[in-house]
């Protein structure tokens, strides 16, 4: 095995280690993306290009949308002025990255 | 719709039949299985407030950790064998892939008689440069076909779980807002989808003609349409994809892709996944018009993966379209 492989396999386990340490969910949802483009690298040098094209299009793709979706709705995923009016009751994420959220906020 | 036939003339011939019958015009539960509509579980204030009051004297007690010695023992002890459990799986399954043999090694088990056979007989029998295609769509066309299905069941789930009655739409607008909340004109994303949907578009359907040349296939194209028409369906709002794509257009598009699917390979569950001699040459290995059905059943799963993928980010979006 290549070199780079093995940077990419312990990439793998450190994205899988952080989506669960996450406090975050929209944090998580982005790593488990990382997560699927990196397995679809190593489908591509493991020479399993029909493999790798469906990881990257529903892994990478498909799966985060509909959880992003999700998210959205048992809003987990606030517009950070709605978070000011809402009570901070601990269901709602942790994160404090206000703007990065309005961001996704505005795809969907 | 005919233009020689009235509307309630056609409705009676055969293919009005049939039409209605796709778009599920006809209801068959109605007049044939009696439901009785049923009633929100509902009690009075003072039963409410009494539970209340005892929930609270019970979890003051049962879930006190100060005073409570057996929760707190358990707590710890709960704790420390999740933890150990988890060491013990992970040491478990290390220890299961340490044991399996080398890859690329001769003596594995999986280079035996069938890969063998798939790999030297494969192109002079389906016919597929690409013989992971012509694996799962001509030899194992029948997995392939209850792949498909269980797609389609799982989107026939997500309607029933997800769909709201368009009827109770107007009594819900307060409580989701967000089910009806409509992308915003976002010039960039717009800009950009311009750009992108077509070329995402129109690689799916690459993807899809050439998989029985080159990497790829009905599934993984299928999915990249989908993903193309989501992007669309953000950038542009419901309005916009309802003009091509609404629940009828889905409904027609998969029965077509999965009965022609079903019709060309059911045959393998009466003759034992046993192969039957197909009367559609081959062709010559490498161009487009080759290897027999395999083109087809490429288009047929791509069709019904792209719908599955749209219909569940409708569903999971607005709850019905």
């Amino acid at each position: 095995m290549s070199v780079f492989t093995n940077i990419l396999l312990g990439f793998l386990v450190v994205c899988a280690v952080s989506v669960s340490l996450s406090k975050n969910l929209l944090n998580s949802i982005l790593i488990y993306m990382s997560y699927s483009l990196v397995m679809s690298i190593i489908w591509l040098l493991l020479e399993s290009p029909d493999l790798a094209i469906t990881e990257a299009a529903v892994g990478a793709g498909v799966t985060s949308l509909l959880f992003f979706v999700t998210l959205k709705k048992i809003h987990a995923i606030v517009k950070s002025d709605e978070k000011a009016d809402e009570e901070p009751d601990g269901t709602s994420d942790a994160g404090s990255d206000g703007k990065e959220e309005t961001h996704e906020q505005k795809a969907f | 719709m005919s233009r020689k036939l009235s509307e309630n003339e056609y409705g009676k011939t055969a293919s009005g039949r049939l039409k209605r019958w796709l778009d599920g015009d006809k209801d068959l539960f109605l007049d044939n299985v009696e439901m009785r509509p049923q009633k929100p579980f509902e009690e009075d204030e003072e039963t409410k407030a009494k539970r209340a009051e005892e929930k609270k004297r019970v979890l003051k007690k049962v879930y006190d950790i100060n005073n409570n010695r057996q929760v707190r023992v358990f707590e710890k002890i709960y704790r420390v064998s999740a933890a150990l459990f988890c060491v013990l799986l992970v040491a478990m399954l290390l220890m299961a892939i340490s044991q399996l043999p080398a890859i690329g090694e001769a003596e594995r088990p999986v280079n035996n008689e069938v890969s063998e056979r798939y790999i030297e007989n494969g192109l002079q029998e389906t016919g597929s440069v690409n013989i992971v295609t012509g694996m799962i769509l001509d030899y194992r066309a029948f997995d392939t076909l209850g792949e498909s299905h269980v797609l389609f069941i799982a989107t026939c789930t997500v309607l029933i779980l997800l769909r709201i009655d368009k009827n109770k739409k107007k009594e819900l607008e307060e409580e989701q807002n967000d089910s009806i909340y409509e992308p915003e004109n976002d010039a960039i994303l717009q800009t950009v989808a311009k750009v992108l949907v077509p070329t995402i578009v129109i690689f799916g359907i690459y993807v899809i003609l050439c998989g029985h040349l080159g990497p790829g296939g009905g599934f993984s194209g299928g999915a990249i349409i989908g993903a193309g028409l989501i992007l669309y369906l953000n950038a542009f709002g419901f309005e916009k994809t309802e003009r091509f794509f609404t629940a009828k257009t889905y409904k027609r598009l998969s029965f077509c892709a999965l009965a022609c699917y079903s019709l060309s390979k059911c045959y393998s569950f009466y003759t034992g996944a046993n192969h039957i001699e197909s009367v559609i040459p081959l062709g010559t290995p490498g161009a487009i018009l080759s290897s027999g059905l395999i083109l087809i059943l490429n288009i047929c799963v791509g069709i019904v993966v792209a719908g599955t993928m749209y219909t569940f980010f409708v569903m999971f979006r607005k709850g019905g379209y």
